[in-house]
């Protein structure tokens, strides 16, 4: 194995676990900032209870987030040297004006937040949690930003063998970062909501603690409908954005490896690479492609031959993961839809409670299988149609990304099995009586 | 020119901050597993960080994030040659972030000795090899004219970059033990004071043993030479180390720690300033090194960076003496009562 893999693998691991933690943080955040200004509106206590009983799962989410992220800073200077000396400019001041306005905010008011019970005044510590709720969604919008121009550069010219900035307004307000942020967003949005309503499943179906799991469930219900919508529209909206600005992405996507006009979409495909085809095509609805991405059911499609062999992504991780995510996509709407026909008499539907028990793990999966697509898609390409991935390497050892990559496995895999072990310990047991201190 | 010495100084300056806020942090980390002799001291110890090691750390991340945004060139041979030691780094800010937060999560002796080892290691390694590493960059890299480093992880342990991780530990051990004095009272607060006592001397041999040493294998003092006002900082860094003593045994420890952050400040810019204009020097040719002027981003760059900074530094400062504040007093009886206490 070569260094370029080895660190891909690296990233890929750092980055993948890093973000089985960071979509639950982005919601939750809210969710309990609702909860607690409830607590303060109305004095109920059960909303303090919620409180407390969501911010502590909220907070396991956050220490492991913020501590697997600060690797994925510092990697793209030891891993992707090359990469970071030739886009720091335009990369780098993202990546440093996302600490400087959000993170810091965040990270700061946590600690005030955690132990700040008694020294602020009711209003004055729910209004913190609404600050984190804001400051880490900023996060997400200069890491997002960050993101898209690695998908489409914009705003730079090439100076001095480098990308250099050249407008500022370009980068942070490209159609692609913003879809892509509304789009992540609401994607953890769906997940932190599921993990709300499944956890509040497991109570309900054990009967215990009705009233506090059944207005958990509702708050997160609302919270899951809503986005689950926009997770899927937004989605669409950015194929029509891929189409145009990443066609080898999007023939990946669909395995379209001819050109055609009235392009399908299949409902299953197995891509036979070497050949440059398909070799099972199940269900192709034609003209679909094209009417979803050109709003036209006769627009050309570009397919994969039309771009030359080093220039395409791997189709079958692309195309599966681009499917996989997208059927979870709609089953989301259909169980949050579900839920708000059962809302009334969840206790009484224990086939839907187990049902939403068991998707908790799902929407972590559409997360992962997302970024799959948006990363593996851009494939060979570090920075779209600039710079390859190749060329975008450390001049390092493969000793020392083999080390390190096993040492990311073993830390990682320790942290996950302590992390998910202590998330689940204080998911499953009761709430505990409200004590405001 | 202009914009560039600007941010050289900033990076000197936000590096700087990140050691002497997360520094007394770390230290108390070292000092963690012979100061906490029960599980009281120990929980008083974390919690005396507690509100505060997550915001110290952001300045790390910043420091980071402004070296890649300011210097992208020396941010990319910066970390790749000090791989292997900015690796060990960060694992061990890993273990020691998610110890704090786990330790207390599962009431069992076991579960918590294992947390317990790593917030020492978590702390300990990093306030190591921090120190190994600026005392290397202060003598200079292997680093060839593409910035490709020739050397290992063993080529910075050397006896100048080893005496800098030792002086960096005693620093921090010092800045911890302080802080420990601060927030706690009784039996914990006398042996954290004792400590800090004790290694007081052993510092300011080192620091003595570090600036002679710094003679011999480094540059850094031809920038004073040149501009002999400079040594005025070398000055105030002997002082404010002279006047930690000073105010450890009126046992006045809050002016002590602040003049440990001092120190910590001091040492930092003694070498930031020896170092101008070089952020990354080559010891196989100075030709090589990496500078405020050969490493820079664009003018538009710095400009739009420095206006975030002017924006938002002075505001963190603002938010951060804020919680500082609120967290003040020592840690009581109550506060490790509190559910969410460590």
């Amino acid at each position: 194995m070569d260094v370029v893999l080895l660190s891909r693998l690296q990233f890929a691991t750092a980055t993948m676990f890093h973000f089985l933690f960071v979509p639950f943080t982005l919601g939750l955040s809210f969710l309990v900032a609702y909860m607690e200004t409830r607590y303060v509106k109305t004095g109920d206590e059960t909303y303090l209870r919620m409180t407390k009983f969501w911010g502590k799962l909220f907070l396991i989410n956050f220490a492991i987030g913020v501590v697997t992220g600060i690797t994925l800073e510092f990697q793209f200077g030891t891993n992707w040297s090359r990469y970071s000396a030739y886009v720091g400019d335009i990369f780098g001041s993202l990546l440093a004006i996302e600490a400087t306005t959000s993170f810091f905010l965040e990270s700061t008011l946590i600690g005030v937040w955690i132990f700040g019970w008694k020294k602020l005044s009711k209003k004055a510590h729910a209004a913190v949690m609404w600050l984190i709720a804001v400051a880490s969604t900023f996060s997400a919008v200069w890491i997002l930003i960050a993101n898209a121009w690695m998908q489409n550069p914009v705003g730079y010219t090439i100076r001095d063998g480098r990308a250099e900035l050249v407008d500022f307004a370009a980068v942070l307000f490209q159609k692609y970062a913003i879809f892509k942020f509304i789009h992540t967003v609401s994607a953890a949005y769906v997940l932190s909501a599921f993990f709300v309503m499944g956890v509040s499943a497991y109570h309900l179906l054990k009967k215990q603690n009705i009233d506090f799991f059944t207005r958990s469930f509702k708050t997160a219900l609302g919270f899951g409908i809503i986005f689950s919508f926009v997770v899927v529209i937004m989605g669409d909206i950015n194929g029509v954005i891929i189409a145009e600005k990443q066609p080898t992405k999007l023939a990946a996507m669909e395995s379209l490896w001819e050109t055609t006009t009235r392009a399908p979409v299949y409902l299953f495909a197995l891509p036979d690479e070497e050949n440059e085809r398909n070799k099972i095509e199940i269900g192709a609805m034609p003209g679909m492609l094209s009417f979803l991405v050109r709003h036209d059911i006769n627009a050309e499609i570009r397919g994969l031959k039309a771009f030359p062999k080093e220039e395409r992504p791997p189709v079958l991780i692309t195309s599966f993961a681009f499917k996989g995510m997208v059927g979870l996509g709609f089953y989301f709407i259909l169980a949050a839809i579900l839920g708000w026909w059962k809302r009334n008499r969840l206790v009484d539907s224990p086939k839907y409670l187990k049902l939403m028990l068991l998707s908790i793990p799902l929407p972590y999966m559409a997360c992962e299988l997302g970024w799959i697509v948006a990363e593996v898609g851009r494939q060979p390409w570090i920075v779209y149609g600039l710079m390859k991935t190749s060329d975008a390497v450390s001049p390092i050892a493969t000793s020392q990304v083999l080390t390190t990559l096993i040492g990311f496995v073993l830390v990682y895999g320790l942290l996950g099995v302590t992390g998910f072990y202590l998330i689940a310990k204080n998911a499953l047991k009761s709430p505990e009586l409200a004590t405001d201190n | 020119m202009v914009l560039q010495t600007i941010w050289f100084f900033l990076w000197g300056l936000l590096w700087a901050l990140f050691f002497m806020t997360d520094g007394f942090d770390l230290g108390i980390g070292t000092l963690y597993p012979f100061l906490g002799k029960t599980d009281q001291d120990k929980r008083i110890m974390i919690n005396a960080l507690g509100p505060l090691w997550d915001g110290n750390e952001v300045w790390l991340i910043t420091a980071g994030g402004v070296t890649f945004a300011a210097f992208p060139l020396v941010y990319s041979v910066m970390f790749s040659s000090l791989y292997s030691a900015l690796m060990l780094i960060l694992f061990a800010l890993i273990l020691r972030g998610v110890s704090f937060e786990f330790r207390g999560k599962v009431d069992h002796p076991r579960w918590r000795k294992i947390w317990d080892t790593c917030i020492f290691v978590g702390s300990f390694v990093p306030a190591l090899l921090f120190g190994v590493a600026f005392a290397n960059i202060f003598q200079g890299i292997p680093i060839d004219h593409n910035g490709i480093y020739h050397g290992t992880l063993f080529t910075l342990l050397n006896p100048y970059g080893l005496l800098g991780g030792i002086l960096f530990v005693l620093l921090f051990m010092i800045h911890g033990a302080l802080w420990i004095s601060i927030k706690s009272e009784g039996d914990l607060q006398e042996r954290a004071a004792s400590t800090a006592n004790k290694l007081w001397p052993v510092l300011l041999g080192v620091m003595v043993i570090f600036l002679i040493a710094s003679k011999f294998s480094t540059h850094l003092f031809d920038n004073y030479i040149e501009h002999p006002a400079f040594f005025i900082v070398i000055l105030i860094t002997v002082l404010a180390l002279l006047s930690v003593r000073f105010f450890l045994v009126r046992k006045t420890f809050f002016k002590a720690w602040f003049a440990s952050a001092l120190t910590i400040v001091g040492t930092t810019f003694f070498g930031v300033i020896g170092l101008f204009p070089n952020l990354f020097p080559s010891s196989l040719n100075p030709r090589y090194s990496l500078t405020a002027y050969n490493a820079s981003s664009s003018p538009l760059t710095l400009k739009i960076m420095l206006v975030v900074v002017t924006i938002f530094i002075p505001l963190i400062i603002g938010y951060q003496i804020w919680a500082y504040n609120l967290f003040k007093g020592k840690v009581t009886q109550a506060d490790l009562a509190h559910d969410e206490a460590y």
